[in-house]
C-alpha cells in the first residue's frame, strides 16, 4: 500500500514537472533553450538528409543518365528531322514566291504568252555568259525568243535542242541590245562584258541622262519586244571629245541567282540583215 | 574495256561543271573541272588513252558551250600534249607536273577563248580578262588539282590493273 502510494506520488510529481516545463515552454520562458534545441535538430536532420540524398543519387543516377541520353538522342533526331523539314518548306516557300511573282508578271503583261523554265546550268567557259534551261523545241521554244523574269529581261534563246535550250544573257560580251531611256527619251545600245557589268553606249550628247533613269528595250532591230525592263542608270560618262555618252547600268535582274525564268513564246525575232546596207 | 568509264565519268563531270562549279565564282572566274580531270588522267604513266579522253571531253563540252568546238577541242588536246610531254620529263614529281599542266592548260585554254571572242567580233579587254577571269580561274584550278590528281591516280589503277609504274 505504501509502495503504491509512493509510485503514484512519483508519477504525479513527474507529470507536474513535465507539465510545468511544458507550460513554461508554451509561455515562452524557454525560447533560447528551445531554439538551440530545435536548431540542433534541424542541423542534424539536414546533415542526415543530405547524406541520404547523396546516397540515393549515387544509386539512382546511372539509370537516369542512360535514360536521359536516350531521350537526348531521340530529341536530337527529332530536331534534325524538323530542321530538314524546315529547310524543305523554306525552299518550297521560296519557289512559290518566285512562281507567284512570275504569275503576277505574266498576268500584268497579257499581250505575251510565256513558258516557264528552270535554269539548270551555265556555260563551262567563264568568258561567256550563257545559261541552260530545261525547256526545248518540244515545248515550243525557238531560237531568238526573249527570256525574262518578273524583274526584267535576262536574254534570249541562242540554241535549242529537244528538251533544253541555251540562253544568251544580256551580260554576255557579245550581247548588244537596242534600248530606250525612258526619262531622257532617247535611244542607246546596251553592251555586256566579260565581268558581267553592263554599260550603255551610243547615247546622244544632246540627251540628258541622270543616274536612276529607267532603261527599257526599244524594240528596234526586231531582236526583242519593246518596253521590257532592263535596269537603271548608275552613272554617266560624258566627254566633249567623244561622239556619244556612255553609262554604267545596274541590271534589274540578279544574274547570280537565276532559278526560274519565263520564255516569251509568241515573239518571233525579225531578221533585218537583208535590209542592212552593205558597203560595195 | 574499263576505259569506257570515260563516257559516264566525263558526262557526270560536265553536268557537275555546268550545274555546280560554274556557280562557284571567284570574281568572274571559275574552275574548269574537265581540264584538271584531263590533266590528272594524262599524267598517269600507265594511261594510254588520254587523247581519247580529250576527244570525249571536247565532244561533251563542245555540245554545251557557245565556244566553237575546234577551240575547246584544241584546248583540251593541248592539255594532254603538255601533260604527256611533262610526264616523260618530270615523272619523279607528279604533283609538280600536275600543277604545271594545270597552269599551262588554263593559260592555253583562256588564250584560245580570248582569241575566239576576238575573232567573233566581241573583243574583251585584256586587263579584265586576265584580272577578273583568268587569274581567279587559275587559282581555283590549282586548288582542285591535288584532289583530282589523287582521284585520277586511283582510277588509273582500276582501269589498268597490274600495270603500275614505279
Amino acid at each position: 500500500m505504501k509502495d503504491l502510494f509512493s509510485r503514484s506520488l512519483q508519477t504525479t510529481i513527474i507529470f507536474l514537472i513535465v507539465g510545468g516545463i511544458l507550460a513554461l515552454a508554451l509561455g515562452g520562458f524557454f525560447s533560447s533553450a528551445s531554439n538551440q534545441f530545435t536548431g540542433s535538430l534541424v542541423n542534424a536532420q539536414t546533415w542526415i538528409s543530405t547524406r541520404v540524398q547523396a546516397l540515393q543519387d549515387f544509386f539512382t543516377a546511372p539509370r537516369d543518365i542512360a535514360s536521359l541520353r536516350a531521350r537526348n538522342a531521340e530529341l536530337q533526331a527529332e530536331v534534325s528531322q524538323l530542321q530538314a523539314q524546315v529547310i524543305d518548306l523554306q525552299q518550297r516557300v521560296n519557289e512559290t514566291e518566285v512562281l507567284r511573282a512570275l504569275v503576277d508578271f505574266s498576268r500584268s503583261n497579257p499581250e505575251s504568252t510565256y513558258r516557264a523554265a528552270a535554269v539548270i546550268g551555265r556555260d563551262p567557259s567563264p568568258f561567256l555568259h550563257y545559261v541552260v534551261i530545261n525547256r526545248g523545241s518540244n515545248d515550243g521554244i525557238r531560237r531568238g525568243m526573249p527570256v525574262v523574269t518578273n524583274q526584267g529581261l535576262i536574254g534570249r534563246i541562242d540554241a535549242v535542242i529537244a528538251d533544253a535550250a541555251r540562253v544568251q544573257l544580256i551580260t554576255d560580251p557579245a550581247a548588244s541590245i537596242n534600248v530606250h531611256l525612258q526619262n531622257a527619251n532617247t535611244d542607246a545600245v546596251l553592251i555586256g562584258s566579260v565581268t558581267g557589268d553592263v554599260t550603255l553606249d551610243m547615247i546622244s550628247q544632246d540627251a540628258t541622262v541622270e543616274p536612276g533613269d529607267l532603261i527599257l528595250t526599244s524594240g528596234l532591230g526586231g531582236g526583242y519586244p519593246s518596253n521590257l525592263i532592263i535596269g537603271q542608270v548608275v552613272s554617266v560618262r560624258s566627254l566633249d571629245v567623244e561622239l556619244f555618252q556612255q553609262a554604267v547600268v545596274q541590271p534589274a535582274v540578279d544574274f547570280a541567282r537565276l532559278e526560274i525564268v519565263l520564255v516569251i513564246t509568241n515573239f518571233r525575232p525579225v531578221d533585218i540583215s537583208p535590209l542592212v546596207p552593205t558597203t560595195p | 574495256m574499263r576505259n569506257l568509264i570515260a563516257f559516264p565519268l566525263i558526262a557526270l563531270a560536265v553536268i557537275f561543271q555546268s550545274a555546280v562549279i560554274s556557280r562557284i565564282t571567284l570574281l568572274s572566274g571559275y574552275a574548269d573541272l574537265l581540264l584538271i580531270l584531263l590533266a590528272g588522267w594524262a599524267l598517269q604513266p600507265q594511261v594510254r588513252s588520254a587523247w581519247h579522253w580529250a576527244f570525249v571531253v571536247a565532244l561533251f563540252v563542245g555540245y554545251l558551250t557557245k565556244l566553237p568546238w575546234p577551240v575547246t577541242a584544241l584546248g583540251y588536246f593541248a592539255v594532254v600534249f603538255v601533260a604527256q610531254m611533262l610526264q616523260r620529263r618530270i615523272w619523279q614529281a607528279p604533283l609538280l607536273a600536275m600543277f604545271t599542266v594545270t597552269f599551262v592548260g588554263t593559260m592555253v585554254m583562256h588564250l584560245l577563248s580570248y582569241a575566239a571572242l576576238f575573232v567573233a567580233g566581241s573583243p574583251v579587254p585584256l586587263g579584265d580578262a586576265l584580272g577578273f577571269v583568268t587569274l581567279p580561274s587559275l587559282l581555283l584550278n590549282l586548288l582542285f588539282a591535288i584532289p583530282m590528281y589523287t582521284f585520277m591516280r586511283d582510277l588509273a589503277r582500276w582501269v589498268y590493273p597490274g600495270e603500275e609504274v614505279e
